[in-house]
């Protein structure tokens, strides 16, 4: 069965054909680069985002400190990772790529501060 | 009277490139006026990542994107970072009057920068009939909203526009738990990146519609529901294609407009068209000295872009103060 993707590792948006047998991804075809090829093959198996959110703060210059996840973590876990951070409450100062939970959800992926406090 | 060098008006990407660029190219007197209380203008808002792949080669968000560039600024003595400070005059002879708390300040510049970037279109000029109800925000407000003041606008969304930051929007109101009922699209195709088409629209089960438009919104207080309908090649309604989406809040993502209206004070020639200087050369003006760059000069899709744009500037200014342009 052939599958078509955009890649959306970068502005190029490469349209992506993968050849899939058995849930599993035989061949890519379309990419420019080498991301497009793993971004097609995650995609079948397992599909990952970086994810972007914001986290209360309290007696800081911010009023919410923005976050991400330090790298793609699997899409099915979005909405729970959305629900945990809106549980966070960051009371310290925090600079740019501080950790502010590690191992987030336990996908290896730290929750990092991107900007500072 | 104060004076100074060089005056960059705006510290979002565009003012903050164009200030460094400048003293990299030997200006040693810059002023840099910002409006906010922070630097770093739209970026700090835009929490996304997508920032940053060609100029530092590295994917960032929009506030990290922002943070190389204050970390730069701050650690460069020539370069006065003057915040809340908003400009309200500009002539022609390159003085400007600033108001911060408690002052104002005429200032006059050997040359002057102007980084003041841009502001959304709006309902009125997307026409769109209806009442004016609460629940009616530019895309960009919501964005800000949620991001910097960590406030839900509405539950029930319709977005106008498939403009990158109408895409965006519609990820980040349904990662907040919003229901994303639709994003409507005028024409045949969606003005965004096609990977934000599939990152925020198809990742969320978002329906977009193109070729449609927003007849009319309904509601007394608060919004109830809009009226849309498919539309031809003329973008006319098409008769008895219509129908309704009950919502709580519209977004209106109608693309952006240079914000350059101090220039125009100045009394520099202006495509009225597009709202951008006309010049022969890119970031001129007519007045000589008096320099554009950013999405005051042409909206750019990329961060990277601007910052590439007002690195010339930079130049240009740094040039001209030396009388070398
Ligand atoms: S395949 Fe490579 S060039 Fe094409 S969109 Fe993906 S990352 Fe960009």
């Amino acid at each position: 069965m052939k599958k078509e993707f955009t890649c959306i590792e970068c502005p190029n948006g490469c349209r992506l054909c993968v050849d899939v047998k058995d849930g599993k991804a035989v061949s890519v075809e379309g990419f420019k680069c080498p991301k497009g090829e793993k971004y097609a093959l995650a995609e079948i198996e397992n599909p990952t985002r970086i994810l972007t959110s914001v986290v209360l703060a309290e007696g800081l210059s911010l009023k919410m400190v923005p976050v991400k996840t330090s790298q793609a973590i699997p899409k099915r876990l979005m909405m729970v990772a959305v629900d945990e951070i809106k549980k966070l409450k960051i009371t310290q100062a925090v600079k740019v790529g501080d950790v502010i939970v590690k191992n987030f959800l336990d996908t290896d992926a730290d929750l990092i501060a991107t900007r500072d406090s | 009277m104060i004076k100074r060098d060089l005056i960059v008006v705006g510290g979002g990407p565009a003012g903050m490139a164009a200030a460094l660029s400048a003293h990299e190219h030997g200006v040693k007197d810059i002023l840099l006026l910002e409006r906010d209380q922070f630097l770093g203008g739209i970026l700090n808002q835009c929490i996304h990542p997508g920032f940053g792949l060609t100029y530092f080669k590295e994917i960032l968000t929009g506030p990290e994107y922002a943070d190389r560039f204050i970390k730069k600024i701050t650690a460069v003595k020539d370069i006065e970072v003057s915040l809340k400070t908003f400009v309200t005059q500009l002539t022609g002879k390159k003085v400007l009057t600033s108001l911060s708390p408690g002052r104002m300040d005429e200032i006059k510049a050997k040359a002057i920068i102007m980084a003041t970037g841009c502001r959304e279109r709006t309902r009125e000029m997307a026409h769109i009939a209806g009442t004016r109800p609460a629940g009616i925000f530019s895309a960009g407000l919501a964005q800000k909203l949620i991001n910097i003041e960590g406030l839900l606008p509405g539950k029930e969304v319709v977005i106008v526009g498939s403009g990158d930051i109408g895409l965006i929007m519609a990820r980040r109101m349904a990662l907040e738990g919003a229901h994303v009922k639709a994003v409507i699209e005028i024409q045949k195709v969606s003005k965004g990146l096609v990977r934000n088409v599939v990152q925020c629209l198809n990742d969320f089960d978002i329906p977009l519609y193109l070729s449609h438009k927003i007849i009319k919104i309904h509601g007394k207080d608060r919004v109830e529901k809009v009226d849309v309908a498919r539309v031809d090649e003329n973008f006319c309604e098409i008769a008895g294609s219509q129908f309704e989406i009950a919502c709580d809040t519209v977004l209106i993502s109608a693309g952006l407009i240079p914000e350059n209206e101090l220039i125009e004070m100045a009394g520099v020639v202006m495509d009225k068209k597009t709202n951008t200087p006309v010049s022969d050369k890119v970031n001129q003006t007519s007045i000589d000295g008096l320099f554009v760059c950013g999405n005051a000069y042409q909206i750019y899709d990329l961060a990277d872009s601007v910052t590439k744009d007002s690195i010339l500037a930079g130049k240009m200014a740094a040039e001209y103060i030396r009388g070398k342009l």
